[in-house]
């Protein structure tokens, strides 16, 4: 990596919640211009390490520096960060123009100017023209869109994300993650990303920051958490895995990276369980002594193939685990 | 028309059931709405004797009685008056309270939540004669003040829990926005909850004002007579006076400013209103 400037600095910081729960020891670098996922299930921690840079949580110990200053002491409203939530970002009770333009009448910004910025960014977020609307007017997805056009506004140095796509369905998650990631690149502007949606993490992020219970397992960009996972339950997590226990050992290996041949002599052996055609590729599942094998064979062999079959299995990529 | 009203072809159209709750609603409608009309015609009754069911002449004799009468032309002031400083100094102390109810952890918190209930918990007289008491002492009765606290005692509960029940109802993460943008707590306050928190203000805020309209045993007691609203003036004039006209046109007086208010909020007022104040979190 080159000499990139450091956005944000997160030094040994520790949050503990009254029940115990909470994140201890962070330490993490973001730099300028990148986006940042953190991953991982409910209760990792992920959202706690988010709202401590946005002004929601104070920290119990350690610092979080953004352009090499302090800001833990500073209210939310202080803040050089923007945070847009899962949902109830928008004031029902006030129009789009009035909730767009509140951070900027609070900075004393002439009207004028504020009639135009707010022109200008509800084109980049294709929503020009809904000025008079009230939120409860919009769709979920629309909504998202001028609250991320809210924070926008205010040229933050830092935008957070919690989950802001987890209320949408499937087929607006992917458009809204595509115009997240064009304004992103356009506009140069550093993102973190909160979400549980491995696949939501591994297509938006420059690196990705796979949590687990408090803990970071593996920061890395997608690729190398997907080809070279650091712990089991980033194997796990990330993509389709499959675990072969061969002497006191885990093998990894992805379903894509075993090579399937008719007939015994490979490195494992075993019976063909379950055919499953998913397109232009289909779905072996063999079973081996007691381990059930999840493959990806083209067409023409799954055609070759019946329930019952002895096939081989070659192991190809993998990630041994202890 | 009418051979549609005959009560067989309605009662064949809408079934028994209904044709008996019908019956039963109309009784409870004379029932209630009766003693109403009959206050309404006698206020416009310039001579009126029972038992004829009418008046014999119509007119706005006892109307223009009443606003010849310095003392209960400056009763009705008087009640304005004390309603409105009533209601405005429970919104200055209570909204606060209400608000930290609704948003803060604090030890204590859920008691001093019940404590609100306490002033509705006994019988009121019993309240004010020992209010009374304690007056005497600190040389409140008569007063302005005394009277207004009086009024705020009934108001409390109302002012306390709707108004919390209504912040609660504004999701935390409205705040944390305007937080985010730059607003400071105060301003948050007054831009982002409190607009969104206005309907059950305004409902508690109604039912002060027009608790305070009517109320008259408190008043009567700690005013002594020196500070009269309309309801006490009332008590004065229909045991004294033999026009029951009197007592029929301040009655109307009295319902007015209800009837006004409730119209213009009826939006806001209804049973999950008031139920949705009442649930302990």
């Amino acid at each position: 990596m080159s000499e990139r400037k450091v956005k944000l600095q997160i030094k040994d910081m520790t949050k503990r919640y009254d029940n115990g729960d909470g994140v201890e020891h962070i330490n993490l670098e973001i730099y300028e211009g990148e986006i940042v996922t953190f991953l991982g299930p409910s209760g990792c921690g992920k959202t706690t390490i988010l709202r401590t840079i946005g002004g929601f949580l104070d920290v119990t110990s350690g610092d979080i520096l953004v352009d090499g200053k302090s800001i833990i002491a500073l209210p939310p409203e202080k803040r050089p960060t923007a945070m847009v939530f899962q949902s109830y970002n928008l004031w029902p009770h006030m129009t789009i123009y009035e909730n767009l333009a509140f951070g900027l009448q609070l900075r004393k910004v002439p009207k004028a100017t504020i009639k135009k910025e707010i022109e200008d960014i509800l084109k980049l977020v294709s929503m020009s023209g809904t000025e008079k609307k009230y939120p409860g007017q919009l769709s979920g997805g629309q909504q998202q869109r001028i609250a991320i056009a809210r924070s926008l506004l205010l040229k933050p140095s830092l935008l957070l994300l919690d989950e802001p796509f987890s209320a949408l369905d499937a087929k607006i998650r992917q458009q809204m993650r595509e115009e997240l990631k064009k304004i992103q690149s356009d506009l140069g502007i550093t993102v973190i990303f909160v979400t549980h949606d491995q696949e939501e993490a591994m297509s938006l992020s420059h690196r990705i920051v796979v949590m687990n219970k408090g803990k970071f397992e593996q920061i890395g960009t997608p690729a190398e958490i997907y080809d070279k996972p650091a712990t089991l339950h980033v194997a796990s997590f990330i993509g389709e895995m499959n675990f072969i226990k061969r002497d006191g050992k885990t093998i990894a290996v992805r379903p894509e990276d075993l090579i399937v041949t008719e007939g015994t002599g490979g490195d494992i052996t075993g019976t063909v369980r379950t055919v499953m055609l998913l397109g232009h590729y289909v779905v072996l599942n063999v079973q081996c002594g007691e381990d059930v094998i999840k493959c990806y064979v083209d067409r023409e062999l799954s055609d070759r193939l019946h329930i019952g079959d002895e096939v081989s299995i070659g192991i190809g990529k993998h990630t041994v685990f202890d | 028309m009418f051979k549609m009203l005959n009560p067989r072809r309605f009662y064949h159209a809408v079934g028994r059931r209904k044709f008996l709750e019908f019956i039963l609603l109309a009784v409870f409608i004379l029932f209630f709405y009766g003693p109403l009309l009959n206050m309404l015609m006698l206020a416009f009754a310039n001579e009126y004797t029972a038992p004829a069911v009418l008046p014999q002449v119509w007119g706005l004799k006892w109307w223009k009685y009443i606003f010849a009468q310095d003392s209960l032309v400056s009763s009705i002031i008087q009640s304005f008056i004390v309603a409105i400083v009533t209601t405005l100094v429970s919104m200055l102390l209570c909204i606060p309270a209400a608000y930290s109810i609704a948003r803060f952890k604090y030890r204590g918190r859920k008691i001093f939540m019940l404590s609100f209930l306490l002033t509705n918990a006994f019988p009121k007289l019993g309240i004010y004669t020992s209010i009374a008491v304690l007056f005497y002492k600190y040389g409140l009765m008569g007063t302005y003040v005394g009277v207004v606290l009086i009024h705020m005692i009934n108001s409390m509960m109302f002012m306390v829990w709707l108004p919390a029940s209504a912040f609660r109802s504004v999701h935390r993460q409205q705040e944390e926005a305007a937080r985010d943008v730059g607003a400071g707590p105060i301003r948050t306050f007054f831009k982002v909850t409190l607009p969104m928190a206005m309907p059950g203000i305004a409902v508690a805020t109604l039912y002060t004002f027009l608790g305070s309209m009517e109320e008259a045993q408190g008043t009567m007691l700690v005013g002594m007579a020196k500070i009269q609203t309309m309801p006490v003036a009332m008590y004065g004039i229909v045991l004294d006076s033999s026009a029951v006209q009197i007592g029929a046109v301040f009655a109307i007086l009295l319902i007015i400013p209800s009837a006004v208010l409730i119209f213009l909020m009826r939006k806001y007022i209804g049973p999950e209103a008031i139920a949705g104040g009442f649930k302990m979190k």
